[in-house]
């Protein structure tokens, strides 16, 4: 019978892919009759005409093949015939069988997901854990209750829900929901991105000192901190910066979740990783030995949001529980070179050169942000080219370049190249598909770049700003809030003893 | 610097800080609530939508779990019981019985049930799928399509992007809503129960 099957050539199909391929010959009756006839609306009606009446020869010529099957199947072809009638493109080629035996056919078994509940339970989970971790480090003041709070972090977030309720992913959740209406956001994603951000703007970083996973098993590795050049530090600072204008644009085009797929640490969560994400994790994980937490600090995009939130921060920690004795004991504790050093005295500038400065400053930012735009604009295409369906429609643009498909040879075709040949779509509607989202990148690339250019200019104005400062104090947006520093601080909380 | 002067420019600074405080709370609690809005109550899963599946085998070999969270379903409903099942013998098999190598499936993972003379049922013995879709493609061509590859959802650790998802050359892995956590084509069996 599958002899017959394979040797089907009554209308002479296009057979798609792999002559050699097991089913790949006889694939798709229906894939045949969608090349040979035109699928417009108008011979809808006769196509399906045609694939009833081929599936009844097609069992008709196997019933002549093999004397073996039993006559029970001509009510069979019969029911075929009539279904010619019925006009159900879905209608089956065998029949459900009406048993005599009693039979009772089985019950389906759905795999069952996790309930719900256990997703809000999650977001408890993270609000206990973020209320904790900011008692201890703002009252407590204690380094040792954070670093046993990363370890619950590392073993509940990491190792149990394997590294996938994550705030710094659901950022791109959040761009997806805000630039496509049709994806519904889950309520718990999104108190998964809110819920560390408003703890920032109230009492600083303390998701990132212990409650992130991907933070926490960085942090433990932190044994031999080396003080980065302020340079250095502010020039890798920008990447962040970058990633998250990245993220965005692509999880608001729907393309992909480049931060999930990047993420370096999952794989050992899961521990059954691919092998580039275990490298990945593990040059990140030697790193943070000698450069303490080099994605928190220089990849992490959702630190971005954290920093800007935690700049304003009402109740942020503080290096000493009292007032500052400029013991400088504390100077190089910060494994993230995130303590400024006092400034009391700068020499007064001119004021023309001030005023110079300013007006520079003025003319570069916008001129950076239009430069930024102009430069996003211009990449669209290479930025968009990660996008499947641009990728295809590129590859396709090219082999009709060339001639169009070449039935005989589909060996060395990709399967992106098969499934598309298979499904029948027509070339134009494909470039259709893909010149909007080409146009979405267009966009996208003009605010990615106009965006990136006023970070570059801020950041370049920033380092001529000059901040009066008499005491040691954490960066507010850079402290991770690890509360390493207080344990330098000799000066004792006060005690006051009324009366 | 004087005294007052000092004063004068901490409050300023002071006062920035609550503006910006206040705009950020504000701009975070407006995202929230437009969010919200329109937020599902329920959890987002990934499903295949078997229309669309072209059983390329990358379930098998793309998802983050080992073996795959994408199994195969079979929607007994729509199934022919045919003895001649293009999902669970070769295209070359020369007998129609369960020698292994008959069988289509490379771990062996569908049995094969009589039931009465001519029909038998076919069975998927989960542990042991893979998710290669190789029955599927086979019941795809030559009978009803009652083998679909669906994701088992106990199995599934629901990747914020599913690995499988952004391999598929069909696009056919979806977000679905978990009370519709199954998509089926075809007939009334594959709908959720």
């Amino acid at each position: 019978m599958f002899k017959v099957y394979r040797n089907i050539d009554f209308f002479d199909c296009p057979f798609p892919k792999g002559s050699k391929k097991d089913y790949s010959t006889s694939l798709g009756i229906r894939q045949c009759f969608q090349r040979i006839l035109p699928l417009g609306s108008g011979q809808k009606f006769f196509e399906k005409l045609i694939r009833e009446i081929s599936l009844v020869l097609l069992t008709l010529k196997s019933r002549l093949c093999f004397s073996r099957l039993k006559p029970r199947l001509i009510p069979l072809i019969l029911v075929l015939f009539l279904s010619i009638f019925s006009f159900d493109a879905s209608a089956q080629r065998f029949p459900k069988p009406e048993f005599e035996s009693g039979f009772e056919q089985e019950a389906h078994q759905l795999t069952l997901p996790r309930s719900d509940f256990m997703e809000y339970f999650d977001v408890f989970v993270l609000l206990v854990a973020m209320s904790l971790i900011t008692w201890l480090i703002l009252k407590k003041r204690s380094r040792k209750g954070v670093f046993w709070m990363s370890i619950f972090s590392i073993l509940y977030f990491g190792f149990y829900r394997e590294g996938c309720v994550c705030s710094v992913g659901s950022l791109q959740n959040i761009a997806l929901a805000l630039f496509n209406p049709g994806y519904k956001i889950p309520l718990t994603v999104l108190a998964f991105f809110l819920i560390p951000l408003v703890y920032a703007l109230f009492f600083g970083r303390t998701f990132c000192a212990g409650v992130c996973p991907l933070g926490a098993i960085q942090d433990i590795f932190a044994w031999k901190p080396l003080q980065l050049k302020p340079w250095l530090q502010k020039m890798l600072g920008l990447i962040p910066f970058i990633y998250l204008g990245l993220a965005v644009l692509y999880a608001a085009t729907a393309t992909d979740f480049v931060i999930c797929r990047y993420d370096p640490f999952v794989g050992f969560y899961r521990i059954n990783a691919e092998f580039t994400m275990i490298v990945l994790g593990g040059l990140f994980l030697l790193t943070s030995i000698f450069i303490a937490r080099p994605y928190c600090r220089f990849i992490c995009p959702y630190g971005v949001l954290l920093n800007w939130m935690s700049r304003f921060s009402k109740y942020h920690m503080t290096i000493t529980p009292n007032e500052c004795i400029q013991c400088k004991l504390c100077e190089n504790s910060c494994p993230f070179g995130a303590i400024e050093i006092p400034e009391v005295s700068v020499p007064k500038e001119p004021k023309k050169k001030s005023v110079r400065r300013f007006v520079s400053l003025a003319l570069i930012i916008p001129a950076l942000a239009i430069l930024g735009a102009w430069t996003g604009a211009q990449f669209h295409e290479n930025l968009a080219m990660v996008h499947p369906k641009v990728k295809l429609a590129e590859e396709v643009f090219i082999i009709n370049e060339n001639g169009g498909f070449d039935e005989n040879n589909t060996e060395n075709e990709t399967l992106e190249i098969d499934a598309y040949r298979r499904s029948g779509q027509a070339a134009e509607e494909l470039y259709a598909e893909a010149e909007i989202i080409l146009k979405q990148f267009y966009t996208g690339g003009i605010w990615l770049g106009g965006f990136l250019g006023l970070v570059f200019g801020f950041t370049l104005a920033g380092l001529s700003l000059f901040r009066y400062r008499e005491d040691y104090e954490p960066n507010k947006g850079e402290c991770l809030s690890c509360a390493r520093c207080m344990d330098y601080c000799p000066v004792e909380k006060e005690i006051t003893v009324k009366n | 610097m004087s005294k007052d002067e000092k004063n004068k420019d901490l409050s300023r600074r002071d006062f920035l800080q609550k503006g910006f405080r206040l705009t950020a709370a504000l701009s975070l609690g407006g995202l929230g609530i437009f969010l919200a809005k329109d937020a599902s109550s329920e959890d987002g899963l990934w499903q295949i939508d078997p229309s669309k599946c072209v059983q390329c085998g990358r379930c098998a070999t793309h998802c983050v779990v080992t073996p795959s969270a994408v199994k195969c379903l079979h929607v007994f409903d729509m199934c022919g019981y045919c003895d001649l099942c293009g999902g669970y013998f070769r295209p070359e098999a020369k007998q129609l019985h369960t020698g292994a190598e008959n069988q289509l499936c490379p771990t062996g993972a569908i049995k094969r049930n009589f039931v009465e003379d001519p029909f038998f049922q076919y069975e998927i013995i989960d542990e042991l799928c893979i998710g290669c879709g190789k029955c599927v493609a086979g019941c795809d061509a030559f009978g009803n399509g009652s083998l679909q590859l669906q994701v088992s959802h106990d199995i599934c650790v629901n990747c914020n992007q599913c690995a499988i998802a952004t391999n598929c050359p069909a696009d056919a892995f979806e977000r679905v809503p978990s009370s519709k956590k199954n998509i089926s084509k075809g007939f009334s069996g594959g709908e959720d129960v």
